[in-house]
């Protein structure tokens, strides 16, 4: 895939709540959404809190059901509607080519921060061991010391949990990559190195789409700003 | 004898017994479920086997008795006697001039032959009913040839104390099909049932079942590939004729701990000594 | 039948009395996936583990289970000595109480060996090396091969149970709510250790619980049941981080978080 090709793409994308225990009231948080992606670039998600901008990243990778509208995706060479695939699909597709660095880690109780990692490399099939040393040196690279790798990151500290996540997510090395909230517990050096792994991937042509909300960081990461409104500012 | 039919038993049961018979020699090692009768000895004593031997039994017919490889032990005694007053039949101890030979936890040392019948007297006639409490589960297991629980005995006797302990009553495999308990007989005699040239039939009374190994069947003692079934016999040779190969009763002489090692097959032992030395 | 479907069930129906267990059950599972079923108790999850299984057999309806050679069979037309070589084999059962498979009078080792033995392994000490590397893959000690179950903790019967079953590497386990009475350390473990290897040995497993946490970390998708039928079903951290249906909104918003 050259850099600049088309690789997401959400139309009239739509997504609301209905809470059927608080007297099944409708919850409208997306409607129409057309956003486009391409190879090698970011775009960063803008808008005021509660704009739904979690939503919709959450709505693109699945965990949320797409209420209308389609989710359109390059996947192994051809162009696939995500809001209409079975879950099957969706699952191959997270593994090969839709990543997602979630806000906050969701710990397994009893596995190590490098086991976490590298099972994104031997869930594609990827040898234990080779799996380990990139799990080893992506951990290293976000500054989790080596004591850290052989534990389980549920008493690690936010900020070393968020970079548990994140090197999970690099790891992988899918072509699309989803970030909520990446940089939200780091301190400035590791903001740093997220920085320099976006940049990164955006060389190897890699598709970014994220929610920062550190102004810095932002700006050393995007291309290009998508605004969410809010529904109810829009109606 | 007045008063009774010709060996105890009346016809119409000789006949369903005679039947459960063929039914159990076309099935080698299968459990065929009988009308057992009540015996005038308690169970335990041999019922099962006496009323086969009544079934089978002609005016013709030389009956031997034999209890734990004697022919003058009290069961062995009572049963001989039991069926000379009902039968008329002759009775010996002999088993060369036997043609139908009862026994208790033992097969003769001398072979069997063709024209002989023996007939064994059976306690439990199922060999997983240790293993496993449901009889309902017990008899699909036999159905469907499930005998790997089986081996879990085995399995359990190796790993606790190196070797498979079952001295009696060893499990062998019928035919190459039915998993079956040989009634009590010492693991020694067991090799002697595989082929033997006579009709092998099984009778528990109490548990109401009979079952038959046919002349030249495959009978073959459970095991596992490095854990072989083993021959066990007492090292010594027996003190009255001294036999090398003959299974061996101890038997205690004295109070001050004096003991003897002699053939548990009587007529074996005094068919072995010089003449007038018995 | 999907192409793939190492199992399928359409159109499950059970009733007991005047009680639907089962309303219309339709159900797949694919090779070396967790699928998790969950509900109430009373919902028909374990009457749905039955008769996927072939333990119960439907009103109405099918189960079909694509065996190694690819060939399709059904499971409740399958003679009776096909359907218990299945479940000695390729098939395997986890239930909430280890005391119900294992037999407690018998080793650990042998435990562990009696599928092998009912496979017709007939060597003494392979089957003792396998019991062993079994037990190790379960984290119990080597040198308690021989002891009896009786000398285990809950958590020990619970890993010895799961070692029996998966000794035949079997393609497909049923488990039935595997960590129920359990304190929660030992959940832990347990769960972490079922993880570790469905995924390692590729296995599918259909799993009943009604520990929505339980199936959110083993499960890759969900089938909620209610009342005999199926509410809601897809991607697990869909279904219970976007739930459509009022009652599996009322079950994920009923789990307390530590």
């Amino acid at each position: 895939m050259s850099a600049g090709d088309l690789v997401l793409r959400t139309e009239g994308l739509g997504k609301s709540f209905t809470l059927h225990l608080q007297g099944g009231v409708r919850i409208p948080v997306l409607d129409g959404v057309a956003l486009a992606l391409r190879a090698g670039e970011c775009v960063v998600l803008s808008g005021p809190s509660g704009a739904g901008k979690s939503t919709l990243l959450r709505t693109i990778y699945g965990n949320y059901r797409a209420e209308s509208g389609s989710i359109l995706l390059r996947h192994r060479g051809a162009w696939l509607d995500l809001a209409t695939a079975g879950p099957r699909t969706v699952l191959e597709v997270r593994r090969d080519t839709l990543g997602y660095v979630s806000q906050f880690l969701r710990v397994v109780p009893r596995v190590s921060a490098l086991c976490i990692v590298a099972e994104a490399l031997t869930a594609r099939g990827v040898g234990t061991e080779e799996a380990r040393a990139g799990a080893r040196a992506m951990l290293l690279q976000l500054h989790v010391p080596e004591r850290l790798h052989a534990l389980p990151p549920a008493t690690f500290s936010g900020g070393e949990q968020q970079r548990v996540n994140l090197a999970r997510g690099f790891l992988g090395r899918h072509p699309i990559l989803l970030l909520d909230e990446p940089t939200a517990s780091l301190d400035a050096a590791n903001r740093a190195v997220v920085v320099g792994l976006v940049r990164a991937a955006k060389a190897r042509g890699v598709a970014v789409l994220g929610i920062v909300h550190d102004a810095d960081t932002r700006d050393a990461i995007a291309d290009r700003l998508f605004p969410v409104t809010p529904l109810q500012d829009a109606a | 004898m007045n008063g009774y039919n010709f060996a105890y038993l009346d016809e119409q049961t000789k006949r369903m017994i005679r039947r459960a018979l063929l039914k159990a020699v076309t099935i080698p090692g299968h459990q065929v479920p009988f009308g057992s009768r009540e015996m005038p000895l308690p169970y335990g004593w041999g019922t099962g086997g006496i009323q086969v031997t009544a079934s089978i039994l002609g005016r013709a017919d030389v009956l031997k008795v034999i209890d734990q490889g004697a022919d003058d032990t009290t069961n062995a005694v009572s049963i001989r006697r039991f069926f000379a007053r009902t039968a008329g039949v002759a009775t010996t101890t002999r088993t060369a001039d036997a043609s139908v030979i009862q026994t208790r936890h033992r097969i003769p040392e001398t072979l069997l032959r063709e024209d002989q019948i023996i007939v064994y007297q059976v306690p439990q006639p199922e060999p997983l009913s240790k293993l496993e409490p449901s009889r309902a589960e017990t008899r699909r297991m036999h159905a469907l040839a499930e005998y790997g629980l089986m081996h879990v005995k085995l399995y359990e006797d190796i790993a606790r104390i190196g070797a498979v302990t079952i001295s009696y009553d060893y499990p062998v495999m019928v035919n190459g099909r039915h998993l079956m308990s040989p009634s009590p007989i010492p693991a020694f005699d067991t090799p002697k049932m595989d082929g033997m040239a006579a009709l092998q039939l099984f009778g528990a009374g109490r548990e109401k079942r009979i079952y038959a190994i046919p002349p030249y069947t495959s009978v073959k003692p459970l095991d596992f590939e490095d854990h072989p079934f083993r021959l066990t016999r007492a090292p010594h040779a027996c003190a009255l004729c001294g036999a090398g190969d003959s299974y061996l009763d101890e038997v205690v002489t004295d109070d001050r701990g004096g003991r003897m090692w002699v053939c548990s097959d009587t007529d074996f032992c005094a068919g072995r000594q010089p003449a007038g030395a018995a | 039948m999907s192409p793939d479907a190492l199992l399928s069930a359409r159109g499950l129906r059970l009733s007991f009395g005047r009680i639907d267990a089962l309303d219309g059950v339709d159900a797949e599972v694919f090779p070396g996936e967790v699928l998790a079923v969950v509900g109430e108790s009373g919902s028909g999850k374990t009457t749905l583990l039955h008769a996927l299984s072939g333990a119960m057999c439907p009103d109405a309806g099918a189960v079909s289970y694509r065996g190694p050679d690819g060939a399709v069979q059904d499971v409740h037309r399958m003679p009776a000595p096909a359907l218990r070589a299945l479940h000695r084999s390729d098939w395997g059962t986890v239930h909430q109480d280890p005391r119900q498979s294992l037999r407690m009078a018998v080793s650990a080792g042998g435990n562990v060996g009696e599928r092998l033995m009912a496979q017709g392994a007939r060597h003494y000490g392979d089957i003792r090396a396998a019991a062993i590397d079994w037990l190790r893959e379960v984290e119990i000690a080597a040198d308690r091969v021989d002891d009896l179950p009786r000398t285990f903790s809950g958590g020990m019967l619970q890993r010895l149970q799961i070692a029996r079953t998966l000794v035949t590497q079997p393609r497909l386990v049923f488990m039935d709510e595997p960590t129920g009475g359990l304190d929660v350390s030992v959940q832990a473990r347990l769960l972490d250790l079922i993880r570790g290897l469905v995924a390692r040995l590729g296995v599918a497993v259909v799993l009943v619980t009604h520990d929505i946490a339980v199936a959110r970390l083993l499960a890759r998708r969900i089938v909620v049941m209610r009342a005999g039928r199926v509410v809601e079903t897809g991607l697990t951290d869909q279904v219970l981080d976007d739930p459509q249906h009022p009652y599996t909104q009322l079950l994920v918003s009923s789990v307390l978080h530590a």
